[in-house]
């Protein structure tokens, strides 16, 4: 398992590499570049040259490259050009509030997709059944930022129960650790904090978590129907077991080996970033961050963004690949 | 069926949450309304860059440090004409070289330290010396604009130095006359700081590698020292920035405690924010947004207007060389239909590239009132066959003068192609080819604008026309030299007048159709007094109360 886990990790600098040469010509042959973004109208053709001189955009690229992974070697992505901070701080900044969101929509697609996809198998055929299916696959259609202004109309301006924007009350002040609210407030003890913590997570989670949900509800109505119909379960089920232990050891357990696949990969997405999530709920996360570099050209957050995401991706897989090995022990066997 | 059931618990978990947050959601108002102080909550739409007025030109950056930074000379509220601030007067020679002002005293800065003329001198001097990336136009635009060049003489500078001559003297002199030096210093970006914070923090430490400068102090980020009736107290970006009350201020106490600044970049969600009393004002609205929110009563306040939209013409691409083309092009234009049509209340029909605010704004330039005959009576007499036009617009964008884009252009399409014109649609989003096109003289016929930085005419067909530009494609050097000549003017009375020639020249010449001045909106809640829009956005939170 360690000689595994080693493997893969070091299957990430060939991967790294070939990433970064990609981002670096990718994100240089977007038309724009960070100069006219930067000055808008304001741009005139000796002020581009003047700032692309100062930003060494003039040389060619692969002096620059070269330069670019002089540094980043020592792990420095560079400052931002657009708000001239450092960039591997700011990623480190910010991933909490990533983490959290996709935990909080992670907890409601598991915790809702797996019930549902369940039962649905178990009443296949039935209006039951026909109704989850349909609604997962509005689920997977509906564009996040309409979802997003829907629940905020029902739940925020209609109901008055929740709030719409960041990741607690502007007015509430809480000592940061570890930037996650939720730790924070708990360590805090400040249990005011904890609940406007929940509170701010709960429509963005809502939001970013119904495509995860609906996916996961379709796979676990597949994977169960197909479980459901294996001789071992008519066994367990001849030999007299209630019926929560067959659902529970033999139909769940054997169902989960392609669960915990798509939620390993939705995981993954999700911390890449819920760029319109974190829009439209003015979450200040990595997903915001990436998404305002790309339109202003801010080639440092871009790179040094993509880079620190595809380390999150690739380990987001190992964890679940390691994770395989203790739901089937015949892959750890083999 | 146990199981089932606990799955149903299980699955509906998240409802649960959501229906017992029904008894205990809103937060604690900011403050009782009817009173006093309490604390603001203003939805921006981005983080400032940095709080260091010399390095930046952003509004959201500007924004914050009109509070807590102060000027030699400020705009008087809600207008463009100058006020003192923190010179309480100030006089210049017949020459118009040397600038004397006289300070205010008795004023000092939130770090404790005197603010007195070695520290105007002390600012003025750190602008001048700025080298390296510091120079570039994305860090010191406000400089480059008002004074041109630094002190490594790369560029000539209209500033030779400054002197303290007492303590409340200081005396800036000029390499040449500049009437426009006075309003360009009413901007922020010639905020006053104090030299010890400056030092202390490294304001100017500049790291990294000649290819990837970095910013290292943090006096912009953690220390922004300056006088004005708001300090700094915490900045987390994504999340808050809050300035206090300056207890220890000149003038008049700020009534709020505390103003927090939120960052919210989506336009529908600061509008919901402020429907659910997550803040209590928001800038940037859309304008399809204002008649809802003045329903739903919130208070909109208009900016005057200090912008213009227009359609710009390529002279280099023909058929657009030819004078009698343009004409045609500006008498084909319905821009009546289209602002009353598609603009939000208070926008008006631009008749010049600048807007009636300010100076040297003439009432005798030539009209060009909807006439398609006319226009096709012009064409004719152009002599010109090929009425084959590229109208570029940008496909993803929203500019105080240009809500949207597209349908500006539609509108326009369509009355150019009544008279005559084969229009061929050209398309590229903003900061991904758009601007670099139009700026590098690519595109033929465009839309584009302007929102002004400072009340001077120069800031608007100044920056237009005073010099060659590809993207106008033109080379009259009579217009260049009445714009120079206006420009380096220093009696009022004369430069008005000059102006308002130009702008007569400007509009006969038509190197344009300007159509659109427009009022962009902030919106309130109920409650909230004295905010004041000004057509600079040079607007204080001092005045502001809850109710």
């Amino acid at each position: 398992m360690i000689r595994f886990v080693v493997r893969r990790l070091l299957l990430l600098i060939p991967i790294l590499f070939g990433l970064s040469i990609l981002l670096f010509i990718w994100v240089r042959a977007l038309p724009g570049g960070p100069a006219t973004a930067l000055l808008g109208e304001r741009a005139t053709p000796e002020r581009i040259a003047q700032i692309n001189k100062a930003y060494g955009f003039d040389k060619p690229m692969i002096t620059q490259y070269l330069t670019y992974m002089k540094r980043v070697t020592r792990f420095d992505f560079g400052q931002s050009i657009t708000l001239r901070k450092d960039v591997t701080a700011e990623l480190v900044r910010r991933f909490p509030a990533t983490i959290e969101l996709s935990m909080a929509a992670m907890l409601f697609a598991v915790g809702v997709g797996i019930p549902l996809g369940f039962m649905a198998a178990k009443r296949e055929r039935t209006w039951f059944d026909y109704g989850a299916v349909t609604a997962s696959l509005i689920g997977v259609s509906i564009p996040v930022f309409f979802l997003g202004q829907i629940l905020k109309w029902v739940f925020a301006l209609k109901l008055n129960w929740l709030p719409t924007i960041g990741r607690l009350a502007p007015t509430r002040e809480l000592v940061h650790h570890t930037n996650f609210n939720v730790v924070d407030s708990l360590l805090a003890i400040d249990g005011g904090a904890l609940w406007d913590a929940i509170k701010h997570l709960i429509l963005p989670g809502i939001a970013l978590g119904t495509i995860p949900l609906a996916i996961i509800a379709r796979i676990t109505r597949a994977s169960v129907l197909e479980v459901l119909n294996d001789d071992y379960v008519r066994t367990a089920r001849a030999k007299g077991l209630r019926t929560s232990t067959v659902n529970r050891v033999h139909v769940l357990r054997n169902s989960m080996l392609p669960i915990v696949t798509v939620i390993g990969l939705q995981t993954g997405l999700l911390l890449s970033g819920a760029v319109l999530t974190e829009t439209v709920f003015a979450w200040g996360g990595m997903g915001q961050l990436i998404a305002g570099a790309v339109l202003d050209k801010d080639y440092p957050v871009i790179q040094g963004g993509v880079m620190f995401l595809a380390i999150v991706f690739v380990l987001v897989n190992l964890v679940v690949d390691v994770l395989y090995a203790f739901i089937d022990p015949r892959i750890r066997v083999s | 069926m146990r199981i089932n059931r606990k799955f149903l618990a299980l699955g509906m978990a998240a409802a649960l949450v959501m229906a017992a947050c029904g008894s205990d959601t809103k937060s604690p108002p900011a403050t009782t309304p009817g009173q006093a102080g309490g604390t603001f909550v203003f939805g921006t739409s981005a983080d400032p860059v940095v709080l260091d007025g010399a390095y930046v030109s952003d509004g959201e950056s500007l924004r914050v440090i009109d509070q807590i930074f102060e000027t030699l000379v400020t705009t008087k509220a809600g207008g463009t004409d100058i006020e003192p601030l923190l010179a309480e007067k100030w006089s210049s020679t017949t020459d118009g070289l040397a600038w004397t002002f006289n300070l205010r005293q008795g004023v000092k800065f939130q770090d404790g330290t005197d603010f007195n003329a070695k520290a105007v001198c002390f600012n003025f001097d750190r602008w001048y010396n700025f080298a390296g990336v510091a120079q570039s136009a994305s860090v010191s635009y406000y400089w480059s604009t008002v004074f041109g060049g630094f002190s490594d003489g790369a560029t000539p500078s209209l500033y030779k130095s400054c002197e303290a001559t007492d303590d409340n003297t200081a005396v800036v002199t000029l390499t040449s006359a500049s009437a426009a030096f006075l309003s360009g210093l009413a901007v922020s970006a010639f905020a006053i700081a104090s030299p010890d914070a400056l030092t202390k923090y490294e304001a100017d430490k500049v790291g990294g590698t000649e290819d990837a400068p970095s910013f290292d102090g943090t006096f912009g980020t953690e220390h922004p020292v300056g006088t004005g009736p708001f300090s700094f107290e915490s900045w987390t970006p994504g999340d808050k920035l809050t300035i206090v009350r300056n207890d220890t201020y000149w003038g008049d106490k700020a009534l709020l405690d505390k103003v927090i600044f939120k960052p919210i970049a989506d336009g529908p969600a600061r509008r919901t924010a402020l429907e659910t009393g997550e803040i209590q004002g928001y800038d940037l609205v859309d304008p399809a947004d204002t008649q809802a929110l003045t329903d739903a009563g919130f208070q909109l306040l208009l900016r005057p207007a200090f912008n213009v939209g227009y359609v710009g013409f390529n002279q280099a691409k023909p058929p657009l060389d030819n004078a009698k083309i343009r004409e045609a092009i500006a008498f084909a234009l319905n821009r009546e239909a289209l602002v009353t049509a598609k603009y939000p209340e208070g926008s008006q029909v631009a008749t010049q590239f600048q807007p009636p605010l300010v100076f040297g704004w003439s009432d005798q330039v030539p009209q060009y009132a909807y006439d398609p005959a006319k226009a096709k009576a012009l064409i004719a007499e152009s002599g010109v066959t090929d009425l084959n036009l590229e109208f570029y617009y940008p496909s993803d964008v929203s500019r105080p003068y240009m809500p949207d884009p597209t349908a500006n252009f539609e509108a326009f399409k369509a009355d150019l192609e009544a008279v005559g014109f084969t229009i061929t649609p050209k398309t590229a989003p903003w900061r991904s080819g758009y601007l670099d096109d139009v700026d590098a003289g690519n595109a033929q016929m465009y839309l584009l604008g302007w929102t002004g930085d400072y009340g001077d005419p120069d800031n608007f067909v100044g920056t237009f026309f005073r010099t060659k530009q590809p993207s106008w494609g033109f080379d009259n050097q009579e217009i260049f030299d009445a714009l120079t000549k206006a420009r380096d003017t220093a009696d009022v009375a004369a430069r008005t007048k000059l102006y308002e020639e130009a702008n007569v020249l400007i509009m006969k010449f038509l190197p344009g159709v300007p159509y659109v001045h427009t009022q962009p909106a902030l919106a309130f809640a109920k409650g909230v007094t004295g905010y004041v829009p000004s057509p600079v956005s040079l607007e204080s939170f001092a005045t502001v109360s809850l109710g």
